[in-house]
């Protein structure tokens, strides 16, 4: 402000002196906000404990990342470009917003240096661009509708209408404001002083130009009248914003800060309480609301309901009835309800059977699709396991998984079969002329542990995998071997279906098996195995996929690939969801399908950290789900959609889904799939096995 | 072998059970000197027909007539039963619902040994009755020895015996109502709830097609659909197809579903156990359909194709539509 | 009402390969799991949710030898509130009739008002329950797929008859039933309620505690007895068809024909 303006000090408001006025309002605002915030924090006092301090560097770059960064917001192109509009605007205009309260308390529109008036404009501009935004994403949301925010009539209204008051209040902010500069600059320019700078074209500059005429004292109301307007507006959003979805705005920076680090782990059933302490846990998983920890409740509270989850969930594609969106929704409305900014808060009910059903929380194949596009880092799958911890504890589990899981303990895999078959598809006789997999059973050792696990060793189809693998590692010149009956299943599935203990068991059985075997690397062509070894397993020799070392051993050339057979076969890459989207593994395996020559791959719309799931493998196979389409099927159509006729995927489950979709969709003849080993394995350029030396010659020239 | 022995007759509508001239085949083993005397517990115009009509193969029929009687309760049956038996008789009883309700309270109450689900008989040896029996689910078989010293009661497979041709008897007709005399029990019959028989009858259907766990996928149930279809069939199943709720119990065929005699039957990625078969009755011509060659159903179908039924059914439905088309434009 | 649930502990088929050993007079018994046999563990789950609506305890008792006892843990993680174990060298070779004996022991020792078994065991005969019905004078009915209490002194059962129907009776406490698998869905018994069943306590009964006459049970009294096991040699069986899936479809609509089954 120009030296020599009046101070608003003397201006009075209903009879109140304005800047008493405005001091009230802020610390009504102020006392009203902390008692909001200290309700919404009282049920987080109560939840389990999270442990969510450690590697503040790592967190820090996070929120650089994500929070600062907006990174995951582009991925929805209009709706992420609109919000980095609005966010960036947002974090422009928060030193001016705080500039502004602080004004009005000290009865003196004071002067800001030259920095302050270089970061008017922008501020201006953040301002008009956030006010642009906001009547965008409005128009957006009652012209074009997107899809994914439609609310299902089993959830309740159509929420739109709280959204847009909302952006109704953003864009009231917004516009205060820049009526509070144009005022100013008026007011100036009618005491002839050079007014203050408005930039061209933003919203303050526009609302200037209609002022022109105005009486100063029309100006001075509307200058005080947009000042306590946005005083006024500020407070009411500090206020309502913590009674919905607005709430992000406040929860984001901490939701992020404490966002999980560590991909594909599971978190453990109580933190703080070690598995040998287990047994003292009286309840196991969360079965009320209390159950959950204080950061799955923070995650409620920051849901900003984009449905960007739900859109990519494959179980909510198929009509399952989990909707990721609204497993955090009706929390958040369960936790409002029950825990209350105003009154007392309620008896702890159950969750299952109240708001979640069973086969909601069974319909998750915990494939990631929502973590990864969630903008705010919203944690789905530690919850949806310790729901299911929960019914295991409470013995509700569905009849066909009871069955697998019985066998899992009789004889650790799924199908119930022997311990001592479980090597037999390294047994098969024409396999054994071309290819010996020794077991490692202390009388054979080696370097290289092949882990094979259940589904690769017992079911006749997928044998095909385990013995494509060993020729392949035998092709390295890799001295391996497997464990064959002392493997059991890896328990990865066992442990994602809630079954704590039995994983545990099936764990410490494998590690002491793995570790006896003496092995200084170890190799699986089962993804989920792969997960299972690297994340939930501890003190372990090195994990790899075979897909890695085929990417490797093909770079350095001690693997060749002969060119492509059928030049009609269009190939394309299935991203099995626990070698990509939890492992990160995209690469290598197209690495691989590049280097066999002539081969022609597409990729589909849906590919890498949007791969879309298979259905789900381990004990998932023996669920019988409510849907109206399998995964697989929608997958084998968005190949056959991409203009591929073979899908090459990485993992046993996939292949087990994607045949058997490819039969139910009547796509026999037009569609095949093949195993990324199976497929190297056809093309293995095989070095010749060497001529027979003859026989009883004595060289005649002996040093020829 | 110096007992008597009994054969207990079932009947519907005044019509004995198949099971009948089957217990008769295994008395005959057990005893081929000795006629065995059915027994017949029931009441009116129904029972005296049964009665009449297994005069053409018993020697002996003993009536049994009570109201009490009317419904088959196995508890009262026991207790008339016990009145009428002489001691250290064989009671031959079909192995079924009924049997097993029956068999072993009887054997207790008369005091004699019991042994169930009998399909063979290897004849006597002292006081032994050396019988065939299967366990496991019909997986092992196994050679049992019964001490019929003070009696036995024996229920007997059904299909197990096959019924033998002998000259036609004329037998007499002894009514024992009067020594089993009145009778109460603990259990009292109420009513039966028929099963829905939904849509379809397959009960008086010609041509089945009958899928079992081998269709793996309540999905996969289209492909049988569609070769029913095209053959003018209509689709059955085995037991666990009905225990995953993927169709309903009214297309079960088995021992403890329905009872079909069609001209065709084709068992599809169905196993072969004994309860499935005890539905399939008359001479069907079995085609087995199964991925596993040493499934049971091999023996006894008559023409057996060891394919994946996911893969094979397409085809066969393809040329049984070509077949169609040929034959329409004739 | 207080219930009593006879079980039974066998090799359970989905998870062992039934084969004749080498000798060829018993199955192959090295490598096989055991578990509760199937009907009785719908049994167990049908008495605990009989007692969760009218109030009442479930007891689950099994003839046998400490490798027994496992299965009465488990059921007692499953919810029973009691286990017996009834073991004495004078039971070993029992067979039907003095299973049943030795089970009555335990009922007459009690005060049970419902008695309930599995149909059948995987390697019995379907027997055990109607013969100890017959010997307490009680009741009985089998192949019982639904129970209904009608009050303090009778039940109202379904049985499952042929062709998928269900006969419905009223039945008299105390009684026998023996229960057909799938009259409901057993609830889940995870590793942990196993692992917490290890401590409870389980007491056993031997002869004399039961009040049974030794003479009356095990292998002397036995009337039934195994000879051996065997496999039967096959007979001839189906007619194979060769060729390929088209050739085998054409020659299989050739036989249906004849057999006039095409239209």
């Amino acid at each position: 402000m120009v030296e020599g303006t009046q101070a608003y000090g003397h201006l009075m408001v209903f009879g109140i002196s304005a800047p008493i006025l405005i001091l009230i309002l802020q610390l009504l605002g102020l006392a009203c906000f902390s008692y909001i915030v200290y309700k919404r924090v009282a049920p987080l006092l109560r939840g389990q404990r999270d442990e969510r301090l450690d590697r503040p560097v790592l967190r820090v770059q996070k929120v650089a990342k994500f929070w600062l960064g907006q990174w995951k917001h582009p991925r929805y192109r209009v709706a992420g470009t609109l919000h980095l509009m609005i966010f960036a605007g947002f974090v422009i205009l928060a030193t001016r917003a705080f500039y502004l309260l602080l004004f009005g308390l000290s009865g003196d529109f004071a002067a800001p240096s030259a920095i302050g008036r270089a970061y008017d404009v922008i501020a201006d501009y953040a301002a008009t661009i956030v006010f642009l935004a906001v009547s965008a994403a409005a128009i957006r949301r009652v012209v074009f509708k997107p899809a994914r925010y439609a609310v299902p009539e089993k959830y309740g209204k159509w929420r739109s209408v709280d959204a847009i008051f909302l952006l109704a209040l953003i864009a009231l902010l917004m516009f205060s404001e820049s009526l509070f500069e144009a005022s100013r600059a008026a007011i100036q320019a009618q005491h002839g002083m050079p007014p203050e700078f408005l930039p061209l074209l933003s919203l303050p500059w526009v609302l200037l130009s209609t002022l022109g005429a105005a009486s100063l004292t029309t100006l001075w109301n509307l200058h005080l009248g947009a000042y306590l307007a946005d005083v006024l507006t500020f407070y009411f959003l500090l206020c309502y914003r913590p009674f919905g979805i607005q709430f992000h705005i406040e929860t984001s920076l901490f939701n992020v800060y404490f966002a999980k680090l560590d991909r594909g782990t599971v978190k453990p059933v109580r933190w703080g309480v070690s598995d040998e302490q287990l047994d003292q846990v009286k309840s196991f998983g969360v079965k009320t609301f209390e159950d959950f920890t204080w950061k799955h409740m923070l995650d409620f509270y920051s849901c900003a309901d984009c449905g960007r989850c739900s859109d990519n969930c494959p179980a909510n594609t198929v009509g399952r009835p989990l909707s990721p969106r609204f497993l955090t929704i009706k929390a958040r409305d369960y936790c409002f309800e029950h825990f209350p900014v105003f009154g007392s808060a309620n008896n702890s009910h159950a969750l299952i059977g109240g708001i979640y059903s069973e086969d909601e929380v069974w319909s998750c194949t915990t494939c990631g699709a929502c973590e990864e596009e969630c903008p705010l880092l919203i944690e789905y799958i530690d919850k949806i396991v310790d729901l299911r911890r929960g019914m295991v504890d409470e013995g509700n589990v569905p009849k066909s998984v009871q069955k697998a899981l019985k066998a899992l303990e009789s004889r650790g895999n799924p199908y119930g079969k022997l311990e001592k078959k479980k090597a037999e598809w390294a047994k098969d006789k024409e396999f054994q002329q071309t290819c010996d997999v020794p077991v490692l059973d202390g009388s054979h050792g080696a370097e290289t542990l092949y882990f094979v696990d259940s589904i690769t060793s017992y079911d006749d189809r997928i044998q095909a995998i385990g013995r494509a693998t060993a020729r392949i590692l035998d092709a390295t010149g890799e001295n391996f071997g497997i464990l064959g009956a002392s493997e059991k299943d890896s328990g990865h599935e066992v442990r994602r279906f809630g079954e704590e203990l039995l994983f545990q068991a099936l764990r410490d059985h494998n590690t002491e098996a793995i570790k006896a075997a003496g092995v200084s690397r170890i190799v699986t062509s089962d993804p989920h195995a792969f997960n299972a070894l690297k994340h939930d397993y501890k003190d372990l020799p090195p994990v790899e996929h075979i897909s890695q070392v085929i990417a490797r051993e093909v770079k350095r050339g001690s693997l060749r690939l002969n060119h492509v057979e059928d030049a009609q076969k269009v190939f394309t890459y299935h991203d099995p969801c626990y070698l990509g989207r939890h492992n990160q593994v995209y690469d290598d395996p197209r690495a691989v399908l590049d280097a066999i020559p002539g081969l022609r791959r597409v990729e589909m719309g849906r590919c890498r950290d949007r791969s879309f799931c298979c259905g789900g493998g381990g004990l998932m196979l023996f669920y019988e789900p409510q849907e109206n389409e399998r995964m697989g099927v929608k997958r084998v159509q968005m190949a056959a959609e991409a203009g591929a006729n073979v899908i090459v995927t990485a993992c046993p489950f996939c292949m087990v889904n994607i045949e058997d979709a490819i039969k139910v969709s009547g796509m026999e003849g037009k569609m095949t799939a093949i195993d990324l080993t199976e497929l190297v394995d056809q093309h293995l350029v095989r070095q010749e096995p060497k001529a027979a030396e003859t026989v009883n010659e004595v060289p005649t020239h002996a040093h020829a | 072998m110096s007992a008597r022995i009994f054969a207990y007759i079932a009947h519907k509508g005044g019509v004995a059970d198949d099971s009948a001239l089957e217990l008769m085949a295994a008395a005959k083993k057990i005893d081929p000197a000795a006629a065995a005397t059915a027994v017949v517990t029931g009441w009116g115009a129904e029972l005296d027909a049964v009665c009449e009509g297994l005069r053409a193969s018993y020697a002996e029929v003993w009536k049994i007539a009570s109201e009490s009687l009317a419904y088959p309760n196995a508890e009262l049956i026991r207790k008339a039963l016990v009145k009428v038996i002489p001691a250290g008789s064989i009671v031959l009883v079909p192995h079924n619902h009924f049997g097993i309700d029956l068999g072993p309270g009887l054997s207790v109450k008369l005091n004699a040994a019991y042994v169930s689900d009998v399909m063979g008989v290897d004849g006597v040896e002292g006081p032994y009755l050396k019988v065939v029996r299967q366990e496991f689910g019909g997986v092992v078989s196994t050679h049992v020895r019964c001490d019929v010293s003070s009696g036995a009661v024996i229920n007997v497979r059904p299909g197990a015996f096959k019924p033998i041709d002998g000259a036609p008897a004329s037998g007499t007709v002894v009514d024992k109502s009067g020594d089993a005399g009145a009778l109460s029990a603990g259990r009292r019959y109420l009513e039966t709830v028929v099963a829905e028989t939904g849509d379809v009858d397959i009960t008086k259907e010609p041509v089945l097609v009958s899928v079992g766990r081998g269709i793996q996928e309540q999905d996969n149930l289209t492909i049988a659909q569609e070769l029913a279809e095209a053959l003018g069939a209509v689709v059955s199943c085995s037991r666990p197809v009905v225990d995953a709720k993927w169709l309903p119990k009214s297309r079960q065929v088995g021992s403890s579903g329905q009872t079909v005699k069609p001209k065709i039957y084709l068992a599809c990625g169905i196993s072969g156990s004994f309860q499935h078969l005890a539905g399939l009755k008359g001479s069907p011509f079995i085609v087995a359909v199964n991925k596993n060659p040493k499934a049971p159903i091999f023996q006894v179908a008559d023409v057996g194709i060891v394919a994946d039924l996911l893969e094979f059914l397409p085809e066969l439905t393809n040329k049984v539509r070509e077949a169609k088309d040929a034959h329409a434009s004739r | 009402m207080e219930i009593l649930v006879c079980a039974r502990r066998v090799p359970d088929t989905s998870e062992n390969e039934i084969q004749l050993n080498g000798a060829g007079n018993d199955i192959e018994r090295d490598d096989l799991v055991y578990s509760i046999n199937e009907a009785d563990n719908y049994a167990v789950e049908e008495a605990l949710q009989i007692v969760a609506k009218s109030g009442g305890t479930v007891t689950v008792a099994t003839v046998g030898t400490d490798e027994d006892e496992e299965i009465l843990r488990r059921e007692m993680a499953m919810g029973a509130n009691q286990g017996a174990l009834l073991c004495d060298e004078a039971f070993s070779g029992s067979d039907g009739k003095g299973i049943a004996t030795i089970l009555k022991g335990l009922v007459q020792k009690g005060k049970f008002d419902l008695i309930l078994t599995g149909v059948q065991a995987e390697d019995g005969g379907a027997q055990v329950g109607g013969m100890l019905a017959a010997m307490l004078d009680y009741p009985f009915a089998s192949l019982v797929n639904s129970i209904e209490v009608l009050g303090e002194k009778k039940l109202k059962v379904g049985r499952e008859i042929e062709g998928g129907n269900k006969e419905m009776n009223e039945i008299d406490l105390p009684c026998v039933l023996s229960i057909q698998t799938g009259i409901n869905e057993p609830r889940y018994v995870g590793m942990r309620g196993i692992r917490q069943a290890q401590s409870l306590e389980i007491p056993t009964y031997g002869a004399a505690e039961l009040g049974i006459d030794s003479g009356s049970v095990g292998e002397a009294a036995a009337k039934v007895k195994r000879d051996d096991y065997f496999v039967p040699a096959l007979g001839k069986g189906a007619e194979i068809l060769q060729g390929s899936n088209e050739e085998i479809a054409d020659k299989l609509i050739e036989l249906m024909k004849a057999k006039g089954g095409l239209q």
